[in-house]
């Protein structure tokens, strides 16, 4: 694990517990999240992945240690300036239904007070980053697509150019077709942009094909952090269990 | 003299009771309106206080309405004028269904819409006003439908403490034994309990979110 000094630290948890009415979230957590890298958080419903990523945006505040972000624990920095640089993309989108698709992506640039012309430059580049017409953008999202849903959702998040992303199970919903297109294109798009990416999901298949670290989470502890090629190896008993209920779902592993 | 005639013969005074009538409504929804939607705000803000909040309006809900404006007749300065009063009376009504749409309306929206929300940085009024307000406004809107059909009927009865609108005809037509009297209070309250339905339920649908873009 790296030190927090060698300037390459984004995001640093620094033994962490969580605690809400008494049930323990999360236990002693120490994680460190590197600029420009893909870390996916995998781990059965309930065993701490989506906690994690809300105490790096401080919509959730751990009850003990630090959560550090760009070496400034999130209790410290005023949590809307926090959010506003980090990049958030859900699985239910939560794009806001009575908003057209460019006010939908145009909500933090407008927020910030960005100049009309620059937010409507701004918003056509990012549908086409995101692979979509920007001939939708006066369209609702009531009128698009799950993919293209959350093609829009990703686009909203960065939307103010963030150096953070933070994405929970954001392609979880969707079919395996389009599923597979937008992991593949979300990947080339991380590598051009050089974002650092928390994401989580409990799909193998995808922690392999997106992360270039991933965190095995069970029962709100961290079991391991392992290079894609390490947790097809290692005998690790979580890991290996983990691999072999996968294998026996037939998911071609 | 049958119905029809009346209205001929008497069509000023018709129009002047329906105005009155309009105005004890219109002013008492405003002001209705105006304390009962911020009060559903602090609600969905505030659960705590949904219990007592909702306890008392139901209350107030369950006042007989001739009582109500009996009850209000002795109060300084609002018994000094009856038009007043009514129009205090009607808001009165008027606040729960007011109240309890706007704390269901915002209550209601999407909790992965919120979480996005704040996930990007919205402060908790920008997410007020941008997002859960719209949002409820045609749930809202109902709530204010409902309450003004209510208060056009229930403000035929202020004239019984003398403040006017077609209730007037109504209670005359009671004393003196004339229906034809009692349908001409009745049949443009009627008409008017109508309209405002319709124009309301017009505007709500409008109002929806998820209705076809305008």
């Amino acid at each position: 694990m790296s030190s927090p000094g060698d300037g390459q630290t984004v995001i640093e948890f620094r033994e962490v517990h969580l605690s809400v009415n008494g049930h323990r979230l999360i236990d002693e957590l120490n994680l460190t999240v590197k600029r420009g890298e893909r870390l996916v958080l995998l781990g059965r419903s309930g065993s701490g992945k989506t906690t994690t990523l809300k105490l790096i945006n401080r919509l959730l505040e751990p009850s003990a240690g630090q959560v550090l972000v760009e070496g400034r624990a999130t209790t410290e920095w005023d949590p809307i300036r926090l959010r506003r640089g980090i990049g958030y993309v859900i699985q239910e989108v939560g794009l806001f239904p009575h908003f057209t698709v460019e006010r939908n992506v145009a909500v933090v640039p407008s927020i910030e007070g960005w100049a009309r012309e620059r937010i409507h430059e701004r918003v056509q580049t990012l549908l086409r980053l995101v692979g979509l017409d920007p001939t939708l953008a006066g369209r609702h999202p009531s009128q698009l697509s799950g993919g293209q849903r959350q093609r829009v959702g990703v686009a909203r998040a960065l939307a103010a150019d963030p150096p953070i992303l933070l994405m929970d199970e954001p392609f979880g919903a969707l079919d395996p077709i389009t599923r597979a297109e937008l992991q593949s294109e979300f990947r080339d798009l991380q590598q051009k942009l050089g974002k650092t990416v928390v994401f989580v999901t409990h799909d193998l298949g995808e922690a392999l094909f997106l992360g270039s670290r991933i965190g095995l989470f069970d029962s709100g502890r961290l079991a391991g952090v392992y290079t894609p090629a390490e947790f097809l190896n290692t005998q690790d008993p979580n890991v290996v269990a983990y691999r072999c209920a996968f294998r026996g779902f037939g998911n071609g592993l | 003299m049958n119905l029809i005639q009346f209205f001929v013969a008497n069509r000023i005074e018709v129009a002047e009771l329906t105005l009155e009538h309009l105005r004890l409504v219109g002013v008492s929804m405003l002001l209705a309106v105006l304390a009962g939607v911020p009060t559903g705000i602090l609600l969905a803000r505030r659960p705590r206080l949904e219990k007592p909040v909702l306890g008392v309006a139901n209350i107030v809900e369950t006042i007989p309405s001739l009582a109500l404006f009996g009850l209000l007749l002795p109060v300084p300065w609002l018994g000094d004028r009856a038009d007043r009063l009514a129009i205090l009376a009607l808001a009165l009504y008027a606040l729960l269904p007011i109240i309890r749409n706007t704390y269901v309306g915002i209550n209601g929206v999407d909790r992965a819409i919120l979480e996005a929300g704040r996930g990007m940085g919205l402060t908790d009024r920008q997410l007020l006003f941008q997002v859960q307000l719209p949002l409820a406004l045609s749930v809202i809107l109902a709530g204010v439908r409902v309450a003004t059909v209510v208060s056009v009927g229930v403000a035929t009865i202020a004239a019984a403490i003398g403040a006017g609108g077609l209730g007037e005809y109504i209670f005359r037509g009671l004393a003196m034994v004339n229906n034809n009297l009692i349908l001409a209070g009745a049949i443009p309250a009627a008409l008017l309990a109508l309209t405002a339905d319709l124009v309301l339920g017009l505007a709500e649908r409008r109002l929806r979110p998820d209705a076809s873009p305008g």
